[in-house]
């Protein structure tokens, strides 16, 4: 009998531990505002570069608790590439997930239609929405409600190694037949390599597809146009660039590639956005920040334009403390905020306050991507938005490795779209 | 000692029911209900003793295979699941679909293709693994200065955490900044596209999963061959045999229980190897070194919306096809006398 009532026992023990296991471990940190004063915890997973800008948010973000000592910031860095994976993942099971999320804005619709989202109209999250640029508004919004608030905007252009130019006496590119041409040149002339074409993420690809006059999708016709002859086109012009040695590319680890290489003065140029100014800025090349230029995406033979991005700041639908979210949102998007990240990282503002304050007015990079936000292609904000670069780098890398031709990758990744968006043409 | 006390216990509850409970199912009802209640009265404590493993073991292997099943017959995708945010609840709006997944992964190029290379790649690491191993463990098996040392520096890549080894590769990879081209450079060689180019990528990945999977082939067959009495090789050495013939006669029979146990582990390892292929390429360029696991991951977690139905599809495919392998190594084993 001794040895029944043991057996029990395990039984029992195991079924305690099992449900142990399966029971929601997740912290409760309160968030009471009895007193009107927010308390708690508020988590933020930031995807800024890590090595530059992370620093500056992380301690703009501590500067928070100096407004609301009772509030503690548990500020936490998730590389941009795994981001919106990870807070799926997260927000789905309901653990785990940050209270606030830096989302890029071509997942902010997608978070918001799979309700991962808190709406955000007539909370204290929403300060001022008319002094927010357009541009930068109009991602946050999905289905007539507001999901997130304007962090930074953002476009892409060329940075260049001026030194390099002067070495090989060329001037900056204005299209893609010149860049050819300038890349030949500084080959001859310095044997370095002309440009970094990143082929392991299709936004890099999208400014020769608008050069060529081309798109993703037309959202008001509701019709697929990745694979119309400008597709095709668009495609044909990265691969010339690869094969004529003008560029060199990476299947993987190309950010990582691109800004060594770029950095230590193995290639001219590379095309990128503010994003990268401040992690350039920490390469031997640059060390005197003069030394870096820029200058607007060469045009392709039917236009010039480069794809507006940026980030927003979304609050988590499941989060345990909704009103300290909604105060360190509107904080980190205020003016002032706006204006020291823009001083110190050169991210642009999407107040357009921010852009009376000195600091940003003088700031190179500010000036110089100001206009060219202004006139860069919007993106459709739709949920499948950010599904479509998926499909698209699939078959960016093919065509650039010499698996498929120009004609064939346009054609698989407008079929895969076709399957994405429903009833599209 | 679980056996012995197992076994102990099992006497002894079945002479306790002997006397006493077992007279109500004494009746003999003849039908399965009578037999599993006789099984259940006699060897309750046996029961008892596996319950708690059996309920373990349907919570974290059952649940999820029947629900990836269940899944793969629905339409089921990100947007569509039972998904519950803070105060928020959507129930789930995916519905029943049939075999339509199986048709179309089946009748589509995609799982064809994929499966293609899947089936290289199994094949290439496993032979080359175990040609290696075996000619490693001769090697060690010989009497030699220093075999201590050169046994532990074998094994090495398998002491080392798989991510670990696998990020090192990468780094030696890289065609600008890795070790391997730069080594090549000073030798007047020029740089190989490693992960760059679709053929050299299918090489690579095939070199690191040689160069993790020998330390475990060579430690499996250098027991069998310690398994293998030197009696034999003298005698062999008697009647003139070659070096040749005692490995050809005497070392393969004698290996063969080990390596058909290790071919079939390392195929099915192999076929399912996920970190090396998508720490190292992620299944690129493109999706040339996309094998079908890594391509069943990317459906579910990689492409937007997450597409369950089809990731369950193919995981289900993963599972049969290395079912029926088994089923028919096996065979064709037993065929040949092996017992196993």
């Amino acid at each position: 009998m001794r040895r029944g009532i043991a057996a029990t026992a395990l039984v029992a023990a195991l079924g305690v531990t099992l449900a142990a296991c399966g029971s929601d471990s997740g912290s409760n940190d309160g968030g009471s505002k009895g007193s009107g004063e927010l308390s708690g915890t508020v988590t933020w997973w930031d995807t800024s570069t890590v090595g530059s800008e992370d620093k500056v948010f992380k301690k703009i973000a501590a500067d928070f608790t100096k407004k609301h000592p009772k509030v503690t910031i548990k500020y936490v860095n998730v590389p941009f590439g795994d981001a919106q994976n990870k807070f799926k993942n997260a927000a789905q099971s309901g653990s785990g997930a940050p209270d606030v999320i830096r989302s890029e804005v071509a997942w902010t619709p997608d978070f918001a239609n799979l309700g991962y989202l808190a709406p955000l109209d007539g909370t204290a999250a929403l300060k001022d929405q008319d002094d927010f640029l357009k541009q930068a508004a109009a991602s946050t919004k999905y289905n007539g409600k507001t999901y997130a608030v304007p962090q930074v905007i953002d476009s892409m252009g060329i940075f260049y190694n001026k030194k390099i130019f002067k070495e090989a006496g060329v001037e900056v590119p204005k299209s893609i037949d010149e860049l050819k041409s300038v890349a030949a040149k500084i080959k001859q002339k310095t044997g370095k390599t002309g440009l970094y074409l990143r082929g392991d993420d299709a936004y890099w690809f999208l400014s020769f597809l608008y050069g060529e006059g081309g798109d993703m999708v037309n959202a008001d016709t509701k019709t697929v146009t990745i694979d119309n002859p400008a597709g095709v086109k668009a495609f044909k012009t990265v691969k010339d660039l690869v094969d004529s040695k003008a560029a060199i590319t990476d299947a993987t680890n190309g950010w990582d590639n691109m800004q060594a290489a770029f950095k230590d003065g193995k290639v001219a140029m590379m095309i990128n956005g503010p994003w990268a100014v401040a992690d350039t800025y920490t390469g031997k090349e640059f060390a005197d920040k003069a030394n870096l230029g820029i200058a607007p995406v060469p045009a392709g033979s039917a236009a010039q334009g480069a794809p507006q991005g940026g980030h927003n700041l979304a609050v988590y639908a499941g989060s345990k403390n909704l009103d300290a979210s909604y105060a360190f949102v509107e904080y980190m998007s205020s003016t002032e905020v706006q204006a020291q990240v823009a001083k110190e990282l050169s991210l642009l503002p999407t107040r357009t306050s921010a852009y009376g304050k000195t600091e940003v007015a003088t700031n190179e990079m500010i000036t110089f991507f100001k206009p060219v936000v202004d006139k860069a292609v919007e993106r459709p904000w739709i949920p499948e938005g950010g599904s479509l670069f998926a499909p698209l780098v699939t078959e960016y890398t093919k065509v650039l490795t010499n698996q498929s031709t120009p004609e064939q990758g346009a054609k698989t990744a407008g079929d895969s779209y076709r399957k994405l968006l429903k009833d599209w043409k | 000692m679980a056996v012995d006390t197992s076994s102990q216990s099992v006497a002894k509850a079945a002479g306790d029911s002997a006397r006493g409970r077992s007279r109500g199912t004494g009746k003999r009802n003849g039908g399965s209900r009578g037999a599993v209640r006789r099984s259940l009265s006699t060897h309750w404590y046996a029961w008892a003793m596996v319950a708690p493993v059996v309920l373990v073991i349907g919570v974290i292997i059952g649940y999820p295979l029947v629900r990836g099943i269940w899944l793969s017959l629905t339409d089921a995708n990100e947007r569509n699941v039972e998904r519950s945010i803070g105060v928020n609840h959507i129930p789930a709006s995916y519905e029943f679909v049939g075999v339509d997944n199986y048709v179309d992964a089946l009748t589509g190029s995609q799982f064809v293709g994929t499966l293609g290379w899947t089936l290289v790649w199994t094949v290439a690491c496993v032979s080359v693994t175990f040609a290696l191993g075996l000619v490693l463990a001769n090697m060690l098996n010989r009497k030699m200065a220093g075999r201590g040392v050169y046994r532990m520096l074998l094994i090495l890549p398998w002491a080392v955490p798989g991510f670990v080894s696998v990020f090192a590769w990468r780094f030696l990879y890289d065609e600008r900044r890795g070790i391997l081209n730069q080594l090549l450079a000073g030798g007047g060689i020029d740089a190989v596209p490693w992960l760059n180019d679709p053929t050299w990528a299918k090489f690579s990945v095939i070199a690191v999963n040689v160069w993790l999977g020998v330390p475990f082939m060579m430690v499996a067959l250098l027991g069998g061959l310690q398994s293998i009495p030197g009696e034999m090789y003298e005698a062999a050495e008697m009647d003139g045999a070659n070096a040749w013939q005692r490995f050809r006669h005497i070392t393969l029979p004698g290996l063969r229980s080990v390596s058909t146990t290790v071919i079939l582990l390392s195929t099915i390892w192999t076929f399912n190897m996920f970190p090396v292929i998508f720490l190292l390429t992620r299944g690129g360029p493109g999706e040339a070194t996309q094998i079908l696991v890594t391509q069943a991951y990317k459906f579910s977690f990689e492409i937007s919306p997450r597409d369950y139905a089809q990731s369950s599809t193919w995981g289900v495919l993963i599972l049969v096809l290395l079912m029926v392998f088994a089923a028919v190594y096996r065979r064709v084993l037993r065929k040949q006398g092996e017992v196993w």
